[in-house]
């Protein structure tokens, strides 16, 4: 990856991270309400996988899907328009920070019941195979969601039709509070079930973004070449909790520490001093990053509330919610 | 022409709508060469090739959650669930994800997929391969459900449910598969949510739904003999639900027996008095009657089934109450 490309993709880690830092921040002033997953600290998987990608590639993510809406071109005003119930929301402000869905670039939703997205990207994969297309579909996954039934279905799936599809495990080591450790009998919780489907599966650093976006370059080649799936499992981290409430405290002291010392932006940044970056450059980035989420704040709050018969659309496809005559 | 039966009727519905649309595509356990347990496939796979007609594992999570996500990206899957009973595997996605993600996403996403399966009892298959589960559906915004009652309605609905860019749950009755009637023309299509007065009469209506219009089809013939008069209207679909049509028919009747095979505890028939007692009290000149599954699990001999599910005995008897009112 060359420096400019490097440069583009530390810039929309930055405008995450600002993004995530202002939904908390307006989290805690009352702005937002219900609850919130920030990926702060997983920037990387997301940003790296998706410049892996095509255009017209399909993405499912989770409920801590804000990094994979705004990768996939979501613009920050949206989504924080869309936490805070605005009209002006990505979904209308009818799904909230959970569902964030960016269908025109192929951000086909967030989805809040663990691992139910797995088949269907596989599913969204077998549409492309049989369209003869040459799109993949990503799923990305948290490492809880690789002890539930849908995740063993959809792999099985997956491998015996051969479809075009990745499925990428952002490892950050605690399913909610516990440890994924505690709960899983191996090492890998995603790798480590490939064998069991003959899927391929490589376990990378998913806080660097330069080494995702190559795993997953390749993982998508495969697919492309009619190869079938692969498993990526990107170790990262959270920067908070699970969710808006959760202090995280359940997490060693020194462990927290040491992750935070290996932060996405941080390695992005050092490779690009590597490449001979200058300082302004980086610095130039950053404060773009804080322009646009500094006015996509003010956006979003100074945006409508949505209107109230919004409530009784989008039912149906004809737009209505009609259900008897 | 040549009457067929309920079963090629389902063979026969979607081969017609895969003939006229290649985006068609069925996926389910054993609809490919083997052509269905219950033989509702026969033809499909000689006619259309795995390329369309796709064999699964027994992974009815996969199975539906590929159907979203194929039909989330351009293609009309129609998937089978061997038994209705078996949906509860499956319910993440007919509850949580297929119903929910055009509203969550603002409307972003449509959804326009089949999910077929086998539902009902009376052929003493036990407790749990003999449920009528359509008040399951029915408990779900967002789901058309479709459960027809002849040959002609299952290929004019089949074609509708296809074409619905809605998601339909298609229940086909384990106890009409070996049922005929006459074979309906090419193009021959049923509009969702209309439901027919299959026998008109002036003293009670009986609102009934796939079996169980049959069912009141010989209870009427056999309370002609004692004077009394039975309008049957065959509701052909849950969702859109045609109260005009129960309404109006009620308007010539004044009396009303609901006969549903689903559990009485939370059956539909329970929403179809609802709405009558709301907004047709002053049509009515005797209270109304439910006929419906009896709350206790479904028993596997012949005569104990019979004592839990409607039968012509129990629909006449509850007829000729209300027509001495």
């Amino acid at each position: 990856m060359d420096s400019d490309q490097l440069l583009v993709l530390y810039g929309q880690m930055a405008v995450i991270r600002r993004t995530e830092k202002a939904a908390y921040d307006m989290f805690m002033a009352g702005l937002v309400k219900g609850t919130t997953h920030l990926a702060s600290g997983q920037e990387a998987v997301a940003v790296g996988a998706s410049a892996a990608l095509h255009p017209d590639d399909y993405v499912f993510a989770t409920y801590r899907g804000h990094h994979h809406a705004m990768a996939r071109g979501a613009t920050p005003e949206e989504c924080l328009a869309e936490l805070m119930s605005r009209a002006t929301g990505l979904c209308k402000a009818k799904g909230g920070s959970m569902h964030l869905t960016k269908a025109v670039s192929g951000m086909l939703g967030s989805y809040a019941i663990v691992g139910s997205h797995l088949p269907m990207a596989a599913g969204a994969a077998w549409s492309a195979k049989l369209r003869g297309t040459d799109q993949v579909a990503v799923a990305f996954f948290g490492d809880g969601a690789t002890n539930i039934g849908a995740f063993h279905e959809a792999l099985n799936l997956a491998a015996v039709w051969k479809l075009p599809v990745l499925f990428v495990c952002e490892n950050n080591l605690y399913m909610e509070y516990t440890p994924i450790s505690a709960v899983t009998p191996v090492p890998n919780p995603a790798a480590d079930r490939a064998g069991a489907y003959g899927i391929p599966a490589e376990v990378i650093d998913g806080n660097d973004v330069v080494v995702v976006y190559e795993a997953v370059s390749k993982a998508a080649e495969r697919a492309r070449a009619g190869e079938g799936p692969t498993i990526v499992e990107a170790q990262t981290y959270r920067h908070y909790g699970h969710s808006r409430a959760d202090p995280a405290k359940y997490r060693p002291a020194e462990e927290v520490e040491r992750w935070m010392k290996h932060d996405p932006l941080d390695i992005a940044r050092a490779r690009l001093e590597a490449l001979g970056v200058d300082q302004e450059a980086i610095a130039g980035a950053d404060a773009e990053a804080k322009r646009i989420v500094d006015e996509a704040v003010d956006a979003a709050k100074n945006a409508p509330a949505p209107d109230l018969a919004e409530a009784f659309t989008d039912v149906w496809a004809d737009g209505g919610a009609a259900w008897r005559t | 022409m040549a009457d067929l039966t309920y079963r090629e009727a389902v063979a026969e519905g979607i081969a017609r709508e895969m003939r006229r649309d290649p985006t068609v595509v069925c996926l389910g356990e054993d609809i490919g060469p083997a052509e269905g347990v219950f033989k509702t496939t026969v033809g499909l796979f000689n006619e259309f090739g795995p390329e369309r007609i796709w064999d699964t594992p027994i992974s009815e999570q996969a199975i539906v959650g590929a159907a979203m996500g194929a039909a989330m990206t351009g293609l009309r899957p129609v998937a089978e669930i061997m038994f209705s009973d078996f949906l509860a595997c499956c319910w993440d996605y007919l509850a949580n994800e297929i119903p929910k993600v055009r509203y969550m996403t603002g409307g972003q996403v449509t959804v326009p997929l089949v999910v077929r399966t086998a539902n009902g009892g009376g052929l003493g298959f036990g407790a749990q391969h003999s449920q009528a589960v359509e008040n399951w559906a029915f408990t779900v915004p967002g789901l058309k459900i479709v459960a027809p009652s002849t040959p002609a309605d299952v290929i004019g609905l089949m074609a509708a449910a296809i074409r619905s860019d809605d998601p339909v749950v298609f229940f086909e009755h384990k106890g009409l598969f070996a049922s005929s009637g006459p074979r309906p023309p090419e193009g021959h299509v049923v509009e969702l949510g209309q439901a027919a007065v299959v026998r008109e009469g002036s003293d009670v209506t009986v609102v009934a739904l796939a079996s169980t219009v049959p069912m009141a089809l010989a209870a009427a013939d056999q309370l002609s003999t004692e004077d009394i008069s039975v309008e049957v209207v065959d509701l052909r679909c849950l969702i859109p639900l045609d109260m005009r049509t129960v309404l109006a028919s009620l308007e010539r009747t004044s009396k009303l027996v609901v006969v549903e095979e689903n559990p009485y505890q939370g059956g539909w028939g329970a929403t179809v008095v609802s709405i009558v007692a709301d907004e047709g009290f002053q049509l009515l000149d005797a209270p109304i009657k439910r006929v419906a599954g009896a709350n206790v699990p479904l028993p596997f001999a012949d005569d104990l089934e019979k004592q839990v599910i409607p039968t012509v005995d129990k629909l006449t008897d509850a007829v000729r109450a209300l027509a001495a009112y």
